[in-house]
């Protein structure tokens, strides 16, 4: 995957929940065209409208709690978002995302630091975040582990690939 | 090691594991909600075929239980059809209730076991002594095609609860002040271990609660060490073969507080996050549209029973509708054994099929904007039962039967 990444933020506060990003009125769509009319639908139902492919979601802590609810994440996916920083992810959102090869930026304070329609650039494996050119805060860096499934476009492929071969270590 | 440590060790066939560490472990039981249909597609588009052991899967039709709209119904007729094709014979249809508590009804909830669903509330199987976690849809697909999933090696929290909670008092009043307190990030990505004087007192459905709500706090699992409470539950339950780990004494926790209940006050959760966390006479005459008694939180016959108590020959409110939703078909029959359904439907409450119901916000119980609910569920985000308009506030039982008693907000103790 692209190692820099640029888009315009969408900047949110703590504790963005599930529900807020993906309403459980909807969790009965399974086509991605469907889940994705209604991305942060219940933090705010015009987002879709704005959003453009590779922007970014800044938020502060926990972002993503509450349900397990994947759509939270295909969601995002669907509508192109290039990656979410966050002061904090919670942990079943942080999994399906990256699972999904969706991006996560962990970097304490973030939140206070940019605002909505801020022009970002980031740096995916130093953790660089600039705001125009000038670099405003270094996130921490993603495990291997993680960077290795975002460089493979996702989880499925990387499994696919492990029956494919018959190692199931 | 921490007995949590040592029960991922022996899944991930190691002698031991380090805080931090990636593991991959066996999976004992991997459940799927009908909300997850996007996990058959993941196991398809990773090139799966057959489920790698069909007897380690459980499909619950739980969120949508029985199905309201036609897609809920398309997607559950797909979950049975891949159960038949696969040889999954614990296919938990309508008629079961919520993955939590048949899991503890048939017994297949018990210590040292990895239970995985796609459902954030599986940390209730902590109480009796499992490594129970949530995930998405993709990562149960991983399941269902290796039989294994990875974890992190979680830090371990405790948080000891000292003193007998006093009458009306309950489980979940004790752990939405621990929330409150701690506040709802307190614990993400870590595992929460519950100690303190106050379990000696807590039965198996309390334990669930606490357990269960450990999620909002964001704990990836919880745990209860297995006492004289747990083995009596699990020797009425469990067939099975099973082990028990203990915690080296030597053990350091990432973190370890500890509080008072002894003189705690019945606590709610107020609009719109489960950490907004106040004394019930913060709110006492707020006006209840409507009353909810359910979900893997607080739906279980003890809690019916708390309600059927309040209500015994009293009728509930005028202008306040009381919601009852048994969380499983078990739950329903000791209900109805003990009379407390008779009771209730004769005070004036609804019951709904045993399920998950208006919990998650989809059907069965919806509130309209500017309605306020008071719940014993555990999620009270805007539009989490309906219109983000609407109002959501989180208590114990018996603050919920007091309050559709009453028509508003009031002390449950007096009502005891």
């Amino acid at each position: 995957m692209q190692k820099l990444l640029s888009g315009n933020a969408f900047v949110f506060g703590k504790n963005v929940d599930t529900d807020q990003i993906y309403p459980g009125r909807f969790v009965e769509f399974t086509d991605v065209e469907d889940v994705a009319k209604y991305a942060m639908f219940g933090a705010d139902p015009e987002f879709t409208c704005k959003v453009k492919k590779g922007d970014f979601i800044v938020a502060g802590t926990n972002f993503g709690c509450g349900s397990s609810r994947e759509h939270a994440a295909i969601t995002l996916k669907a509508v192109g978002i290039g990656a979410i920083i966050a002061e904090s992810f919670a942990r079943i959102f942080y999994r399906n995302a990256i699972n999904l090869g969706i991006p996560l930026i962990v970097c304490p304070n973030i939140s206070k630091l940019i605002q909505t329609g801020d022009r970002l650039s980031l740096d995916l494996h130093s953790g660089e975040i600039r705001l125009e050119k000038s670099l405003i805060a270094t996130a921490e860096p993603m495990s291997e582990y993680v960077l290795n499934i975002l460089e493979s476009g996702g989880i499925k492929p990387l499994i696919k690939q492990q029956l494919a071969t018959g190692n199931r270590a | 090691m921490h007995a949590i440590e040592k029960l991922l060790a022996k899944k991930a066939g190691k002698r031991s594991v380090k805080t931090g560490e990636i593991i991959n472990c066996e999976i004992d039981m991997a459940g799927i909600n009908d909300l997850y249909l996007q996990t058959l597609r993941s196991f398809f588009e990773m090139g799966g075929t057959k489920v790698h052991d069909p007897s380690k899967v459980i499909m619950f039709l739980d969120h949508y239980a029985p199905a309201s709209t036609i897609t809920q119904a398309t997607n559950q007729k797909q979950f049975r059809e891949f159960c038949w094709d696969q040889g999954i014979d614990l296919l938990m249809d309508i008629d079961q209730g919520v993955c939590h508590q048949v899991l503890a009804d048939k017994g297949l909830a018990y210590p040292g076991e990895i239970v995985v669903i796609t459902d954030s509330h599986t940390t209730t199987h902590g109480a009796f002594g499992a490594f129970g976690t949530g995930v998405g849809a993709t990562d149960l697909a991983i399941i269902l095609a290796t039989g294994k999933l990875w974890f992190r090696v979680p830090e371990i929290i405790k948080i000891n609860f000292e003193g007998k909670l006093p009458k009306g008092v309950y489980a979940k009043d004790a752990i939405l002040h621990a929330i409150g307190t701690l506040g709802a990030d307190y614990a993400v990505y870590k595992a929460v271990e519950f100690g303190g004087s106050m379990l000696e007192h807590l039965s198996i459905s309390e334990r669930m609660a606490l357990c269960n709500m450990s999620t909002e706090m964001g704990a990836k699992a919880s745990y209860i060490q297995p006492d004289a409470i747990t083995m009596a539950f699990l020797e009425e339950k469990v067939t099975r073969a099973y082990e028990i780990y203990h915690t080296d004494e030597d053990f350091v926790y990432a973190d370890e507080v500890t509080f008072d209940v002894s003189n705690l006050k019945p606590q709610l959760a107020a609009p719109s996050s489960v950490d907004n966390v106040f004394d019930v006479s913060q709110f006492i005459g707020r006006h209840i549209d409507q009353a909810y008694l359910g979900s893997c939180t607080g739906g279980r016959a003890d809690d019916i029973g708390i309600a059927a108590h309040i209500l015994q020959g009293r009728k509930v409110a005028p202008r306040t509708r009381f919601v009852i939703v048994p969380a499983s078909k078990g739950v329903l029959l000791e209900a109805m054994e003990k009379g407390y359904v008779k009771t209730l439907i004769e005070a004036g409450a609804t019951f709904v099929t045993p399920g998950c119901a208006a919990c998650l916000g989809t059907h069965e119980g919806m509130i309209a904007s500017g309605e306020t609910c008071i719940t014993t569920t555990n999620r009270n985000f805007p539009g989490r039962m309906g219109d983000t308009k609407a109002e959501i506030f989180l208590g114990s039982p018996a603050a919920v039967a007091a309050a559709a008693l009453m028509g508003e907000i009031v002390d449950p103790t007096l009502y005891m």
